[in-house]
């Protein structure tokens, strides 16, 4: 079999951007994806592209996305991504909160991101079906949303038509060295040689870098979304809380699609398939209801749930491999993998093809990680 | 897991049908060309032709149109329909209003 130039495992929206960035840099990848496209996180997301209350070290990938990239993205892809930059609200109901958004605040000034706290009254003028719960929040205007399952196929129906192969249903097992370094990969139906191996399988990434000695400190973790019936349009602005307990946003089709959590998410049961739990879409709904009653009087008309990838130090590791050249890990998103996808997809492509991303991925180094002492 | 499938371009132009009109997903109102255009950009499966266009993703959740849309992805594709995996069924299996499902498993 003829030699990949590049093999991407993982038909996410990492892995489809990590293809659509490489092809424009004229570079032919093949992603190997065990399920279909978008199987993973990329289609069970909230949709939340933001920049307010990120880690210091991610912020300049989400702010470089938006800046640059998603405002013309479905220009770009010839699809509509449906994004929409109406910016955050991070809803406080007490005092406690409040604090919780001072902190945050105050971190993303000195990043110079544009972050304020707002009171009740500029809470309501920006968004007026807000409950009289709320007694302020913070207001990250530049943030927004965008469909994550339009944003990984139109990601992969690009790189498709530019020439990058793609092939599901086939899943990935170990990675094959030759002399030392990359040689290709094994899969259950077969093996594909390549110098280069770029792992963009979520929390799968790691059992297969186990193959050749590598480990990535993360965890799964399962949590749950929903999604209501067809509103009349009420707000443009993606909401979470203080308080952690909900975050979401109405989609351009006009259902809103909303994800909460209920504290038990680390201790769920070990169990393969992403189910539903019968205790978390009661809870995100009391969430919501107590800061946007109106919304109660819409239809729950489905429920699903998936997998977070979460880091140790809660940032991804968007590295190479020092002891394996031709290996290159994009895994551990820890729950914000898809508001900065289109920046990673892009630094990503150029790690791989020239080692030097115009974006410094020093901060993302699979090493990074020390004891304590 | 799912049938290997290589996600290869489809060879010419797309060619619109007499019927591309017809509607097939009716709580979307998704037509028939939509969904063999779908096919044609590389949606090769349910739930990809489901997240690309909404076809079964509005109030019945695809009970009307799934077996309509999987008989068209086969026929565009060259399979026989059950060859085309159904797209995944989730709970609630009828919508249920918000302000009822947040009363679930509340102690009085
Ligand atoms: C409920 C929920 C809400 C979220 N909300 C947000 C949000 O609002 N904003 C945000 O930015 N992020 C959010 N995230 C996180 C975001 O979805 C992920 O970080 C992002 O989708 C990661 O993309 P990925 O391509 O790395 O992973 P995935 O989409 O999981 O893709 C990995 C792919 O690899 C495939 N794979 C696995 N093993 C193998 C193998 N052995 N061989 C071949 N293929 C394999 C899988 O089938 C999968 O398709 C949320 C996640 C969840 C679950």
């Amino acid at each position: 079999m003829q030699k990949k130039e590049v093999i991407i495992v993982g038909g996410g929206v990492i892995g489809c951007a990590i293809a659509y960035y490489l092809a424009r840099l004229n570079v032919k990848a093949l992603v190997i994806e065990s399920e279909e496209i978008g199987h993973g996180g990329s289609s069970r997301n909230g949709g939340g592209v933001r920049q307010s209350a990120r880690d210091p070290r991610e912020l300049p990938l989400a702010m470089h996305a938006i800046r640059y990239i998603w405002p013309n993205l479905s220009d770009e892809l010839g699809v509509d991504v449906e994004y929409c930059q109406e910016g955050n609200l991070r809803l406080a109901k007490t005092e406690e909160h409040i604090k919780i958004l001072e902190r945050v605040i105050a971190q993303g000034i000195s990043l110079g991101l544009d972050l304020r706290l707002i009171d009740q009254k500029e809470v309501r003028e920006i968004c007026p079906y807000v409950s009289d719960e709320v007694i302020a929040a913070s207001y990250c205007p530049t943030d927004g949303h965008g469909n994550p399952m339009v944003t990984t196929l139109a990601y992969y129906k690009r790189a498709r038509e530019m020439g990058a192969e793609f092939i599901t249903g086939e899943m990935v097992q170990s990675i094959l060295i030759r002399k030392g370094k990359v040689g290709g990969i094994k899969t259950n139906l077969g093996t594909y040689e390549s110098d280069q191996v770029i792992l963009a399988a979520g929390y799968e990434s790691r059992a297969i870098a186990n193959t050749v000695g590598i480990d990535i400190p993360m965890q799964r973790t399962l949590v749950e979304a929903l999604v209501t019936d067809q509103q009349p349009y009420m707000f443009p602005q993606m909401i979470g809380t203080a308080a952690s307990d909900f975050y979401g946003h109405q989609t351009k089709h006009g259902s809103f699609v909303f994800g909460g959590m209920t504290g038990l998410e680390p201790y769920g049961s070990e169990v393969d398939n992403p189910i539903t739990r019968s205790i978390t879409a009661p809870s995100i709904c009391r969430a919501i209801l107590g800061y946007f009653p109106a919304i109660g009087q819409s239809n729950i008309v489905r429920t699903w749930s998936g997998w977070l990838d979460v880091c140790a130090d809660h940032v991804p590791i968007l590295s190479k491999v020092d002891e394996l050249p031709g290996l290159t890990l994009a895994c551990a998103f820890s729950g914000h993998g898809y508001g900065i996808a289109p920046a990673v997809g892009q630094s990503m492509a150029e790690l791989v093809v020239n080692g030097s991303p115009s974006l410094s991925l020093d901060a993302f180094r699979y090493d990074r990680f020390q004891p304590k002492s | 897991m799912t049938m290997k499938m290589e996600r290869k371009l489809i060879q010419g132009d797309f060619i619109p049908r007499a019927d591309d009109e017809l509607i097939v997903c009716r709580c979307e109102e998704i037509t028939q060309g939509e969904i063999r255009k779908a096919v044609y950009d590389g949606m090769f499966t349910m739930n990809e032709v489901k997240r690309y266009l909404r076809a079964g993703m509005g109030l019945c959740q695809g009970q009307t149109c799934s077996g309509l849309v999987q008989k068209i992805i086969a026929r565009e594709l060259g399979l026989a329909p059950g060859e085309v995996e159904i797209s995944t069924s989730r709970s609630p299996a009828r919508p249920i209003q918000m302000k009822q499902m947040a009363r679930d498993g509340v102690k009085k």
